[in-house]
């Protein structure tokens, strides 16, 4: 943490605990001395909402546990015992259910803003790695999560994403059957699944606590991507940080309970309101939305094996993304070239989405027949993400390798608090 | 710039989904008919009359072939519920529901002798189903398989309007189509007809083959309310029912909702205010 201690413990029972074990200092000198940098914008505001994601989807999941049956004969029934029989069951399920989308919600978000804001450039480095491990994290509960209610969306996901793995060579097969406990998705693998989705969010809780000790090590970033450099610049977590976040946490929760209660079922698919059956397969096999861009990327690669190790590589860019940046300046506020790269990668990362929600050989434009190439009409969604993907890739392997180079970058303030104190008016 | 940037992002993102909503409805089949359900909107509820038709329809029509296994006999007393009575606030004292259930005939275990039995239903009993398992549900329908009905309005994407859709939309196949054996051409039923299309490759018709014949006749179901029993109205009140089925806590949801949604908006209004005051003197 920045500076010493300022903990000044009052009463016997603190002097006490503080001599043996420091708890209270440590939440003092976390939550409410904590330098925040004054010009915080709302959008660092989604640390504290993904907190309460995570801590709803804990306290939810832990209930839904206590009726949820893990079998593949039982499963399906118990999820509607849970929504017909189960005091506020519904409620619960729904909760569960819409959380995992606003979890992604959030965090997509604030990794957005960590890439615009150059949030993980030196020294923040291990501080986006522990982050990126979430939400890795994140995405392997998620998926695990999906499987358990056992619809058919649920089972025959699990069969297309295992499958994957097999297009490894030489090992591909033994890991799938390793996946699966078996030759073929069935109760050992809901089993494992199950088990491994209870685990998984405590292993993300532990994350977590690294990614915030590693926050207070370096401090958080700001707009101007300037690290504070007097008292001036900063004002103590709390009341001033902990209630903008409080207000920020109360308009998520509106947008929640909105799902949870007026479209509990909008971000999902009606077929998983059908029983899984292994013999019957969808006309239409979608993942979640927060994997369709992902999903995209694996299908539109022709190859198997390249599709799969594109669609990792995806997520290997935001691995390597600190040493692929080379800019010297955090802020894409002063970096006006690299604004424009990345308002595009907002929107190839939202056709990818698109795409993936779409069957690869539709047309792009409603009846227009253009020529074949490898196999695919031009106008066709599975182009689309070809064109899309490409983008994806060269963002992080060439525009932003390149452009730190070569870019003219606006004048950086000196400090924090001299463009905050003479600008109140105008923001920017 | 940050800020209209992403609102820009935002829009497109709102177009881009909006695009490809209807896109993911059914392949092949007409868009469902336009129908105004009372539990529609953030205020809306069952019609308790309806539900009490569409269960006749379902009694008398549907459940010669289709289940309804999850819904049990003491859900029809429960707030909502198609005989709910304030009267009877724990439905399985509900007289309604006593005598619907002891209409019904459900296996069991006669506890003495160890023999399988079969007994009138109890409140507690789920609906009993047609058939006593898949093979036999299809060897009597030509193959086919009739879906369990207790989730059916929430597992088709446009809900309990498809189901009113296919109910009353059967019409005569086209020149140029042949319908096989068993089915039945209906327009809103999700299918890909061109195999069996011999008019212009171009203008394959909508819908697919559906193996349940025409369910629905005028005054098929008379009903106790004195309402005139059309196709229409049997296949409105029949999808409203089934609604009910599959979202039996869909009125409870929807008023924790709006409570819900009252605190959290003065919370936030409060918590802004707060937020104004504590930083009031502070530049940022």
């Amino acid at each position: 943490m920045s500076g010493h201690s300022t903990y000044q413990p009052k009463t016997g029972i603190e002097r006490w605990l503080d001599a043996r074990l420091p708890i209270v200092r440590l939440g003092y000198d976390s939550f409410v001395d904590y330098p925040t940098p004054r010009n915080l914008n709302y959008w660092w505001t989604f640390g504290g909402i993904l907190s309460l994601c995570l801590a709803s989807q804990l306290i939810t999941g832990i209930i839904l546990v206590m009726h949820y049956n893990p079998s593949a004969q039982g499963a399906f029934a118990s999820v509607e015992h849970i929504m017909r029989d189960v005091n506020y069951g519904w409620l619960i399920r729904y909760m569960h259910a819409n959380g995992a989308s606003m979890f992604f919600i959030a965090v997509y978000i604030h990794m957005l803003r960590g890439l615009y804001y150059g949030s993980y450039k030196a020294p923040r480095e291990v501080l986006w790695l522990l982050g990126c491990v979430i939400y890795l994290l994140m995405m392997a509960t998620a998926f695990m999560g999906y499987v358990l209610p056992w619809g058919q969306m649920s089972f025959h996901g699990a069969v297309v994403i295992t499958n994957l793995f097999g297009a490894l060579p030489l090992v591909g097969e033994s890991i799938t059957t390793w996946l699966w406990g078996g030759f073929a998705v069935d109760n050992p693998t809901l089993n494992r699944f199950f088990s491994l989705h209870y685990l998984l969010p405590f292993m993300i809780a532990g994350v977590v606590i690294l990614h915030i000790w590693a926050l207070h090590v370096v401090g958080q970033n700001n707009p101007t991507g300037v690290d504070p450099k007097s008292k001036a610049d900063t004002v103590p977590f709390t009341p001033y940080a902990t209630v903008k976040d409080g207000f920020a946490m109360s308009v998520f929760l509106i947008l929640f309970a909105f799902f949870v209660f007026y479209m509990p079922n909008a971000l999902g698919h009606a077929d998983n309101y059908v029983e899984a059956n292994p013999l019957v397969t969808p006309s239409h096999i979608v993942p979640e939305w927060y994997f369709l861009p992902f999903y995209a990327i694996l299908r539109a690669v022709p190859d198997k094996l390249m599709g799969v190790l594109a669609m990792f590589g995806a997520i290997a860019c935001l691995f390597a993304l600190p040493w692929l940046d080379t800019s010297k300046v955090r802020s894409m506020r002063y970096r006006p070239t690299a604004k424009i790269y990345f308002v595009f990668f907002l929107v190839v990362c939202i056709i990818l989405g698109f795409c993936g929600a779409k069957l690869p050989d539709d047309p792009v434009i409603p009846h227009l027949t253009t020529f074949q190439l490898m196999g695919s009409d031009l106008n066709s969604f599975v182009w689309l993400s070809r064109v899309a993907s490409l983008y994806y890739f060269a963002f992080f392997l060439v525009v932003l390798p390149v452009l730190g180079l070569v870019e003219k970058t606006l004048p950086v303030p000196d400090s924090i608090a001299s463009p905050a104190l003479s600008a109140d008016a105008k923001k920017g | 710039m940050l800020r209209k940037l992403s609102v820009i992002a935002a829009a497109v993102g709102i177009l881009v989904a909006g695009a490809a909503g209807p896109a993911l409805a059914n392949g092949g089949a007409l868009k469902a008919k336009e129908v105004h359900w009372s539990f529609e909107g953030p205020f809306g509820s069952y019609d308790q009359a309806q539900l009490q038709r569409g269960f006749k329809v379902y009694r008398e029509v549907c459940a010669a072939c289709h289940s309804l296994k999850l819904v049990s006999f003491r859900n029809f007393g429960d707030r909502g519920g198609p005989f709910y009575s304030e009267k009877y606030p724990n439905s399985n004292d509900n007289p309604w529901v006593k005598a619907i259930a002891k209409d019904y005939e459900v296996n069991d275990i006669d506890s003495e002798t160890g023999d399988a039995i079969k007994r009138p239903a109890t409140s507690a009993d789920h609906f009993p189903s047609p058939f006593a398992n898949e093979a036999a549900a299809r060897a009597s329908n030509g193959g086919a398989l009739p879906p369990d009905m207790s989730l059916l309005a929430k597992a088709r994407e446009e809900g309990p309007a498809h189901i009113y859709s296919v109910v009353t939309g059967y019409v005569d196949a086209p020149k140029g189509l042949t319908v096989p054996t068993g089915g039945h051409y209906n327009p809103y039923f999700p299918g890909d007809l061109s195999s069996a299309w011999h008019g212009d490759h171009k203008s394959v018709p909508a819908g697919g083959f559906i193996a349940m014949a025409p369910p629905l006749k005028a005054d098929l179901v008379t009903f106790d309310d004195g309402t005139k029993s059309t196709v229409d109205q049997q296949g409105k009140d029949v999808a409203a029912f089934l609604m009910w089925a599959a979202e039996p806590k869909l009125e409870e949801r929807k008023q924790t909702g709006f409570a819900v949604l009252l605190y959290l908006i003065i919370l936030s209004g409060l918590l802004y205010a707060s937020y104004k005051t504590v930083w009031r003197n502070e530049s940022h």
